[in-house]
């Protein structure tokens, strides 16, 4: 492990801001995620934490501030002192090393299970289709979903899309991982099985930034823990830390809401 | 799963089936009646009270070979124009959609045009073109390699025809495609975006193949719209297709009526396989959306039914309160989250 944690960040945000008109979402939000550790970020609705996660996959343009994934430049090229808007297709390349994960899913319902995984990789990478489909199978037994691998999304319950959306995003072998409320839109009972599932992902080393509400999750597995509230980032550090005793006003109010 | 009354003996008890009487309709016998009796008396009267249908004349004239020939004509304007117009339409809507935005305001200038104007007018104008435009010369310029093309030997009426009824079918044709773009969901558009796709491919390989579910039926509609609009194509003037022929045999017959009835009847004919067409065209493109056919079963299956046979080995089972074991069945109630 101290091997992977050594080097360049794998995120770096540096005083970010995003707007939305005269609205404000993110003001001057800098922190940074080293290689294999995970990132839960906590907070209230509308504190900007699904923003800044969009922005780290250029989803969303900020405004200020830098921000690197990989040490590369986000969405934009530097030449001396200018900063030059990206060309799309550049970007999307960027994408390709960032796997991302959604509340709705958003899995294509026109596809099986198995083609929702194929996809991005048959379009975009080289090798033969049996080798892609292979390596997709092993993606959804990852996921504990071989047997499902020809249903389509409508035929599976909201935890097994997820963890097909999950095998999706890994799929091009990205070297970060965004959630960005992977449980929210989940039948209680069905919360634990795509837990399970990220909590192997980070196992295995994957360096992951989840928002979150299931502080059960962040305490357990996140190697740090930032609480955002209002564009801000109010208070950060160890998540047991900072769950069991925290220090500002503002996460102790949160906090009493949602434990 | 407790019932409000009774304990556990009589969970399994069957419940007493509704042994409801039917409710009466009177009113809608009544009605049927009517409407059977007027629709009656019409075909009697049309039959042998009105010589000028003619009906004989009906009979001689639907499979004459004039009028099948004619048919021929009007379900290939329909079928090119349409073909034409789909595509065109498709890129006029991807074109609408673009992020370029001189693209997408020669989609708006050319809908404005096309939509705004009478296809009567267009298909004249069309007529007129080799009038107008007597020759098209290309040429590389600052050369004098050109090459000069007479239009009228370019373009035949039949292909203006076909022209015309295209170009003016290709701005609905994109309104069409353009509702079922916006119709398909947003994250649909981010998800592809997320996993690295560019724009071509999320729009070919995403987008467009869920927004056809949408834009499949209007198509329907349109298809049948163009049979029927192939008949102004005289304006042109092409002359060949089902309602031109069956003017001109009835110019010699002085029986107008007839040739109409004939002339109605194969443009039901065709709409009516137009219509089966689309239902399987429909049915293709649904595929992965309807509804969970395993966790639709009622949920009173898993208590009362019981799966006969022999699990599959690996398969979960589980012992009923009187002994007997039972298979889980796939999905059982809703939600699953897997074996």
């Amino acid at each position: 492990m101290t091997e992977t944690l050594t080097g360049t960040p794998m995120v770096r945000a540096e005083a970010i801001s995003k707007s939305y008109g005269s609205n404000e979402v993110l003001k001057s939000i800098s922190l940074e995620v080293k290689r294999g550790e995970v990132l839960c970020l906590v907070g209230p609705s509308g504190s900007g934490k699904s923003t800044f996660l969009r922005c780290i996959n250029h989803l969303e343009t900020i405004n200020a501030g830098r921000l690197w994934v990989d040490g590369e430049l986000v969405g934009y090229r530097q030449h001396g002192d200018k900063i030059y808007e990206m060309h799309p297709k550049e970007a999307a390349k960027q994408r390709r090393d960032i796997g991302m994960v959604f509340q709705r899913f958003n899995l294509f319902p026109h596809k099986t299970a198995l083609e929702n995984v194929m996809m991005a990789p048959t379009l975009l990478k080289k090798g033969s289709k049996t080798a892609l489909q292979s390596r997709a199978m092993e993606l959804l037994a990852r996921v504990g979903l071989a047997d499902r691998h020809d249903y389509y999304p409508a035929h599976l319950s909201g935890g097994q899309q997820q963890r097909v959306a999950i095998a999706r995003a890994l799929a091009m072998d990205p070297k970060l991982m965004l959630f960005d409320e992977p449980t929210s839109a989940l039948d209680p009972e069905l919360v634990g099985e795509v837990l399970d599932v990220m909590k192997g992902l980070a196992e295995s080393g994957m360096t992951m930034i989840v928002v979150t509400h299931e502080m059960g999750f962040a305490k357990q597995v996140a190697d740090k823990l930032v609480f955002m509230d209002g564009g801000v980032v109010v208070e950060s550090g160890d998540p047991v830390e900072v769950l069991t005793n925290p220090q500002r006003e503002r996460t102790k109010a949160f906090l009493s809401k949602v434990l | 799963m407790s019932h409000p009354t009774g304990g556990v003996d009589d969970q399994h008890a069957e419940p007493e089936a509704i042994q409801a009487i039917r409710r009466k309709h009177p009113w809608r016998f009544v009605l049927a009646v009517v409407l059977v009796v007027l629709a009656a008396l019409f075909v009697y009267d049309a039959a042998f009270n009105r010589p000028v249908f003619a009906w004989p004349e009906v009979g001689k004239y639907l499979f004459d070979t004039r009028i099948i020939g004619a048919i021929g004509y009007t379900l290939q304007l329909t079928v090119y124009s349409m073909i034409i117009a789909i595509v065109l339409g498709v890129l006029l809507a991807v074109m609408r959609q673009s992020p370029n935005p001189v693209v997408k305001a020669v989609s708006w200038v050319y809908l404005w045009l096309f939509r705004g104007t009478p296809v009567y007018v267009q298909l004249t104008f069309w007529g007129l073109v080799t009038v107008i435009y007597k020759t098209i010369t290309i040429g590389i310029p600052f050369t004098d390699a050109v090459v000069t093309l007479t239009t009228k030997d370019l373009l035949s009426y039949y292909t203006l025809a076909i022209i015309g009824l295209a170009l003016n079918e290709a701005a609905y044709m994109a309104e069409i495609v353009r509702a079922g773009l916006l119709a398909v969901d947003k994250g649909q558009d981010e998800a592809a975006t997320a996993l690295g796709l560019g724009w071509w491919h999320t729009m070919t390989r995403v987008v467009l193949p869920q927004a056809m579910r949408v834009i499949i039926p209007p198509t329907g509609n349109e298809v049948i719209s163009m049979l029927k609009t192939t008949s102004l194509v005289a304006a042109v003037p092409f002359i060949g297709e089902l309602f031109t022929r069956q003017r001109d045999i009835a110019a010699v017959t002085y029986q107008p009526v007839p040739m109409l009835i004939v002339a109605s009847i194969w443009y039901l004919v065709i709409t009516s396989i137009l219509m089966v067409g689309q239902y399987y065209l429909e049915k293709h493109f649904a595929k992965g959306i309807g509804q969970r056919p395993d966790v639709q079963r009622p949920s009173v299956a898993t208590e009362t039914i019981t799966v006969v046979g022999e699990a599959e080995p690996g398969h979960p089972t589980y012992t009923e309160e009187d002994g007997r074991t039972s298979i889980v069945p796939p999905h059982s109630g809703t939600g699953g989250g897997g074996r």
